[in-house]
């Protein structure tokens, strides 16, 4: 795998001495602690269907971090701060935003267009609009790497302590609530949960491509396997693998790592249809008559 | 002496300021088979929802066993209309049933012992063991319905409140599952509260009747409440029963009979405007 004469700056390029350089660890270390806390909350937003709900929080945590640079604060704080707030609200009005979808798409709007304009007011950063909008794991710092840790095992207890009536308040919330579960207190931590994981996320592969390690993985797993428990500890697998696999294959090609991780999601997320696609085709060729060649 | 099962006396229930029943009572017994039948937007899943605790009465007092009706009674199973966030589900029967044991507590949802026990009996019972390993996806409207039943029997609930179970269902499946309803309910001896549009797959099953229209209440058999006086009282229009080769028809005396018989279940939106547009499905 030679790279063709390419200008870089990393030394030499065999597979054992990727993890010599202090910043290929960070950038290890930062994928996995994402990778795992974005596949595990995302299993549960692909179990209650609310997969535009983190798509949306990204959104929102665009304006958070540029709004955060402009005031001088860091782009992680105010990702986090924007996306948790915006789960809140979200949660609070419940049912009463899934039927507004146009509404939605126009706060969401707003939210980039803010964004935008305060980049126009520090043009300084614009360098780094990049980075946000499609992430940047090479960049994060040790501080970073210690925020994104205690963020994600904040966030996995939390989701460890909600899992149960989140589970039950998921499959069947009129059962769930007349057992007594409040389902709007459920739905409201559950999103702050995902807040976190979104902005987690923001970090290694960038507001616009959160689906790729939040739902990605998630919605693999659940086709691969019925089992609840099985099914998230393979979300939570498959985002590791991929976010690894992504880091390794932009060190060997020099290509961006957010590139590299969207491919391994996309493709696992495809191999895991094909068991369907595969006996559709096999149909397909039994009906169009093909005889069938015997070696026996 | 037992308690009722469950008991409204002069209940009144409102929803977002409108009274949809009013001055409601009645008394159903342990091990009793109630139909409860009536118009859209008549108010049966209210009531359903009221004895649940999730709808307090504006006046009055339901309990359940004695008890003032609140939620998370583990004496009520409830099985609400079949929604459709369960069948894109992939997860199997039995992770789904699992779900609702002890759903309500905090923590990881590992199941306990007689969690664990519990869940089996309850398919068992309703002959849902061979869906427990598959998935919810891939289930029929009927079997997904077993489940929802499953769920309901969890904790041992002596009385069994069943929203609207038949809906979407074919004539043949109706049956299995008014037969499956009707053996647990003798088996384990508890009430059932049952709503439905239609009354005739329910003849052979349910001890009485509990007929909801133009914001009252009637409770009593088959041959007592489906009569033209009783339904045409509480219509408050003229309402005609023709009782044919072992099935019910009611209707509606204006309408030409030769064209379409107007059946009950269809004649709410001419008869009960005052009721019309209750939330049928919370």
């Amino acid at each position: 795998m030679s790279t063709m004469g390419s200008t870089t700056t990393k030394a030499p390029k065999e597979a054992g001495s990727m993890l010599e350089y202090d910043f290929m660890r960070t950038a290890f270390l930062a994928g996995g602690i994402v990778a795992v806390t974005a596949g595990t909350v995302g299993y549960f937003l692909v179990l209650r269907g609310q997969t535009f709900a983190g798509h949306a929080l990204a959104h929102v945590g665009f304006t958070g971090a540029t709004g955060a640079v402009l005031i001088g604060a860091s782009p992680l704080f105010g990702l986090v701060s924007f996306t948790v707030l915006a789960g809140i609200a979200m949660g609070i009005l419940g049912e009463k935003l899934s039927s507004r979808d146009v509404a939605i798409g126009m706060i969401l709007s707003l939210a980039l267009g803010l964004g935008l304009l305060f980049l126009h007011f520090y043009t300084a950063y614009a360098t780094q609009v990049t980075a946000l909008l499609f992430g940047n794991v090479l960049g994060v710092d040790e501080k970073q790497l210690w925020t994104l840790g205690l963020l994600a095992v904040v966030s996995l207890l939390v989701l460890g302590i909600i899992l149960r009536p989140l589970v039950f308040a998921s499959l069947q919330p009129e059962l769930a609530e007349a057992k007594g579960v409040s389902l709007r207190l459920v739905s409201i931590v559950f999103l702050m949960i995902v807040a976190v994981a979104v902005a987690e996320c923001s970090q290694i592969v960038g507001v616009l491509l959160v689906f790729t390690l939040m739902v990605g993985p998630a919605a693999a797993a659940q086709r691969l396997t019925t089992h609840f428990a099985f099914g998230v500890g393979l979300a939570a697998l498959l985002a590791l693998a991929e976010a690894w696999g992504g880091i390794a294959l932009a060190y060997w090609t020099d290509l961006p790592t957010s590139f590299w991780i969207t491919c391994l999601s996309a493709a696992a997320y495809f191999a895991s249809l094909s068991p369907q696609l595969w006996s559709r085709l096999r149909r397909l060729a039994e009906e169009t008559a093909i005889p069938a060649i015997e070696k026996s | 002496m037992t308690a009722a099962a469950l008991q409204f006396e002069n209940a009144t229930l409102a929803l977002g300021g409108r009274t949809v029943l009013s001055a409601v009572n009645l008394v159903i017994e342990e091990g009793e088979f109630i139909g409860v039948l009536g118009p859209n937007g008549a108010g049966k899943t209210t009531l359903l929802r009221a004895a649940l605790g999730l709808v307090p009465p504006k006046s009055g007092t339901i309990k359940i066993m004695g008890q003032k009706a609140t939620r998370g009674n583990p004496a009520v199973g409830y099985m609400p209309q079949v929604h459709g966030r369960s069948d894109g589900v992939r997860l199997t029967g039995f992770d789904f049933v699992a779900s609702a044991a002890g759903g309500h507590r905090w923590g990881l949802p590992l199941l306990s012992p007689a969690e664990r026990h519990d869940v089996e009996r309850s398919l068992d019972m309703v002959g849902a063991g061979d869906l427990a390993k598959r998935s919810l996806s891939e289930m029929s409207g009927g079997e997904r319905q077993r489940l929802l039943l499953c769920q309901a029997l969890l904790g041992q609930p002596k009385l069994l409140l069943l929203d609207e179970p038949l809906i979407s269902l074919d004539p043949k499946h109706q049956r299995g599952v008014v037969e499956l309803v009707g053996r647990v309910q003798k088996e384990l001896g508890i009430a059932v509260l049952f709503t439905a549009h239609e009354l005739n797959p329910l003849l052979n099953v349910m001890d009485r009747v509990l007929y909801l229209a133009g914001g009252r209440a009637v409770l009593g058999r088959v041959d007592e409440v489906i009569t033209g006086p009783v339904l045409s009282r509480l219509y408050g229009s003229r309402i005609e029963v023709v009782r044919l080769g072992g099935r019910i028809f009611v209707m509606v005396s204006e309408f030409d009979l030769g064209h379409e018989a107007h059946r009950h279940e269809h004649d709410g939106q001419h008869h009960d405007k005052g009721t019309k547009g209750s939330r049928e499905h919370a």
